[in-house]
């Protein structure tokens, strides 16, 4: 069989299990556009800007485990694409985007639509490849979906010059089964004397923590982190990214750490004596000030990339190795052996942290006559009985869906961590709902947000990819306007919108369904009229208290004994406390 | 400390900029850096010279490794080790001081490679303070041009590095 370079791409993609590829074409792409046409094994989804293609393949990846594909032209098209492409490479997304080149024998004139692409991404890509044959194609893509899921996962981006797609030249096709690359060998097992010494420190810890992240669901070692967890019987905090990796309505669930995390889950690091660190990267938002962070504590720490061990936090004893194989053996090693965690140690590390539960540091007024954002989040877990896929923008209203839905299960909390993009919720959500098509998946966004890629409404209806969009609408980017509440004196500079559009009438002008609510009444029956119409979009517009803040709070610089709370506990309950 | 960090590299077009890149997107210093094929044409060998405590110099190995296109590498600083510079100095020269800067050279050990009646080129090679000892000997306002390859090295003994 006889392919050009355009065929020879959508039949790797083939070959490789891609259900679908999401992109916009331009000139650069022509030849391989003509390629999908003739066929219908991998379905392309057209977005409306390049930045959304590459979210919603990112969240597709999220959601599902298998790697997502954009697929855009040269010049602007991928300059759009770049913005997701390093959104995916902070949170370890594997994500294969192609996109198109000038003609070999143009590169470097400064050709119309040329921009140097493996060279503007190489700081947010795992790795990248210009192709220069038709001929490497096909080796190159194997290597792609190769590096971009294996190890730490991340985007790779293969970069196509028109000429080498020329429908004019075909040669054999064959798509390799396997590839060994001799300079990428990510580790896989971890050292047993490490998870021995690791596992000897599990069973003599008197105020011990799991700290989980990211890595277990990239990992799929969810079954290991809970199995090792009960078996431990200790307290397990989540980063925001690790939220779902264990359940969220479980006991031993202490609820996110970091700089909007829980009380308990927080000061229960600051006085751990062992931290088992799973999957996670001790980013700042989690450690806060470095210098005093957990100082009682000795630290394990599980990360397939040796790069994330000891980059900001010293750790006593590294594992490097994937999660799943690394905590099977961990999980062998205590049932072989005939110790256990000391359980008086632990029945009095438990009453400490239900004393620092019993403050309820995520409480808020419950009777406001203004809709809270929290309210909203609230009915939403209601209705969707905890059970949705649920993307996120950036801001208050993601911090407030991290505390307020617990998901019970992975892969369904679907937001930007690492870089923090707006603008990356109702494409995710799109990316969710095609792979998920009879799952409810709602974004939980703010007015700034939403409007950041709100074009992609269009893409919903094409597609028919129906999803809610939660909108907390509280006329502020209401996380600037926090912190320049907190530290700049209530001096608004630029974190408000005098003319922010009629979403209502927005979402209908692209053929969805719109619905304002203004009272908290209100708010139950509309997410469930929402719900109700399974086949349609409908974007909630939800008229939020204007400055509801962030609570609890870490602020920069601070550690995590220094939380700003809603209601400072009284010196008494601070007594008892301690 | 000074470091100094041999690295095996697939002699791929972009493979040195990934190495540069990661040095400035990551705020490391390089203060010297060599690179060429090796026996087999399809690798590289890169010295590459660089400051930091203990601290840094592990983040540099480790991010370094992590680039798909580096197979191996080592911190030669780790272990005894020969390092060797090339030097190349053009050195303005008068019928007075031609005796002189000959006599230099031979007790630094160079080569003068290229003769005319008012310059010589000095080859040397040898550890970078031996050829900054070199430099200071001579009268600074003889020297025309130097050019340095920067130092590159080797382990002692019979372990090498190599696939
Ligand atoms: C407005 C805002 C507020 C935020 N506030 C908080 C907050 O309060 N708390 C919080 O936690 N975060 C918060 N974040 C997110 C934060 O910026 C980081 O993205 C997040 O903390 C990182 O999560 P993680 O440590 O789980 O790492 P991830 O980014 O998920 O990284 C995963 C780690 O696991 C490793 N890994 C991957 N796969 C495997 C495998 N198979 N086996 C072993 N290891 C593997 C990787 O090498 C990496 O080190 C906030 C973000 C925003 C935008
Ligand atoms: C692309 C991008 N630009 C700027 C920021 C900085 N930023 C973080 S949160 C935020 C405000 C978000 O406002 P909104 O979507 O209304 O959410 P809210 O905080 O009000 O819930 C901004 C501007 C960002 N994270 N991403
Ligand atoms: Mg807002």
């Amino acid at each position: 069989m006889e392919l050009s370079g355009g065929e020879i791409i959508v039949r790797c993609l083939k070959d490789e299990g891609v259900e679908y590829i999401f992109g916009y074409p331009g000139g650069a792409v022509l030849h391989l556009y003509d390629a999908i046409f003739q066929q219908d094994d991998v379905q392309h989804i057209l977005v409306r800007h390049e930045q959304a293609a590459t979210h919603a393949a990112d969240a597709y990846a999220r959601a599902t485990g298998k790697p997502g594909v954009v697929l855009v032209t040269s010049g602007p098209g991928a300059t759009n694409a770049v913005t997701g492409i390093a959104t995916a490479y902070m949170d370890s997304i594997p994500m294969v985007v192609i996109s198109g080149q000038v003609p070999t024998a143009v590169i470097g004139s400064d050709a119309f639509q040329e921009v140097d692409m493996v060279g503007i991404t190489r700081p947010c890509v795992k790795h990248n490849f210009l192709v220069k044959r038709t001929e490497d194609i096909a080796e190159t893509m194997k290597k792609a979906f190769y590096v971009a899921t294996t190890g730490r996962p991340g985007p790779v981006v293969v970069d196509i010059p028109k000429d080498i797609t020329d429908p004019g030249y075909k040669i054999p096709y064959h798509y390799p089964e396997t590839i060994h690359m001799r300079s990428y060998n990510p580790a896989v097992m971890g050292h047993k004397g490490q998870i021995k010494k690791a596992v000897g420190l599990l069973l003599q810890a008197k105020r011990p923590i799991i700290y989980a992240g990211g890595g277990v669901i990239l990992g799929e070692a969810c079954e290991e982190l809970r199995e090792i967890t009960r078996l431990l019987g200790f307290p397990i905090t989540n980063t925001l990214m690790g939220l779902g990796s264990f359940p969220a309505t479980d006991k031993q669930f202490v609820g996110m750490l970091g700089m909007h995390g829980t009380y308990e889950a927080n000061l229960a690091m600051h006085e751990s004596d062992v931290i088992l660190a799973v999957g996670a990267r001790f980013d700042d938002r989690v450690t806060g000030k470095i210098a005093e962070f957990c100082p009682y504590a000795k630290i394990i720490h599980i990360d397939v990339d040796p790069a994330s061990i000891s980059k900001t936090v010293m750790v006593d004893v590294p594992i490097v190795g994937q999660v799943k194989p690394v905590l099977q053996q961990m999980i062998d090693l205590i049932q072989d052996s005939k110790m256990r965690p000391s359980e008086d140690a632990l029945s009095a590390w438990w009453s400490q942290i239900d004393n620092w539960r019993s403050i309820d540091c995520l409480a808020y007024d419950r009777n406001s006559e203004i809709i809270k954002p929290q309210y909203v989040i609230e009915q939403l877990y209601q209705v969707t009985q905890g059970d949705a896929y649920i993307t996120s923008d950036v801001g208050q209203h993601q911090m407030f869906a991290a505390q307020f839905y617990p998901f019970d299960k992975p892969r369904r909390w679907i937001n930007s961590g690492g870089l923090g993009t707006m603008g990356f919720g109702l494409p995710a959500a799109i990316g969710v709902k095609l792979a998920f098509p009879d799952a409810d998946v709602a974004c939980i966004t703010g007015e700034a947000s939403i409007q950041m890629c709100i074009q992609e409404l269009a893409t919903a209806l094409q597609y028919d990819a129906p999803v809610k969009i939660i909108n907390l609408n509280n006329r502020y980017m209401g996380m600037v306007r926090q912190w320049q509440e907190f530290n700049y004196s209530g001096r608004y500079s630029h974190s408000y919108m005098d003319t922010i559009p009629d979403f209502v009438k927005l979402a209908e002008s692209y053929g969805h369904v719109g619905i304002r609510i203004e009272k908290p009444g209100e708010v139950k029956e509309a997410i469930e009229q929402a719900f109700a119409m399974k086949d349609r979009t409908v974007f909630l517009d939800f008229m939020t208290d204007r400055e509801e803040n962030v609570y609890p709070m870490i602020e920069a610089g601070k550690a995590h004994h220094d939380m700003k709370l809603r209601v400072a506990p009284s010196a008494k309950t601070e007594r008892e406390l301690a | 400390m000074r470091h100094i960090i041999s690295i095996l590299i697939e002699n791929e077009a972009g493979a040195l900029s990934r190495v540069a890149g990661l040095f400035s997107a990551r705020g490391y210093n390089i203060e010297s850096l060599t690179v060429a094929p090796t026996e087999d044409p399809s690798l590289s060998r890169m010295t590459l010279v660089t400051r930091g405590n203990d601290h840094v110099i592990e983040q540099i190995t480790k991010q370094l490794n992590k680039l798909i296109d580096v197979v191996k590498l080592i911190d030669l600083a780790e272990a005894v080790h020969i390092e060797r510079e090339l030097m190349l100095v053009k050195i303005h020269t008068t019928e007075n001081s031609r005796a002189e800067v000959k006599r230099l050279n031979d007790i630094f050990r160079g080569k003068i490679i290229d003769v005319t009646a008012t310059s010589y080129v000095v080859e040397m090679t040898g550890p970078s303070d031996k050829l900054d000892a070199f430099i200071h000997s001579l009268d600074p306002e003889s020297i025309i041009e130097v050019v340095r390859s920067g130092p590159t090295g080797i382990s002692r003994g019979e372990k090498g590095l190599h696939l």
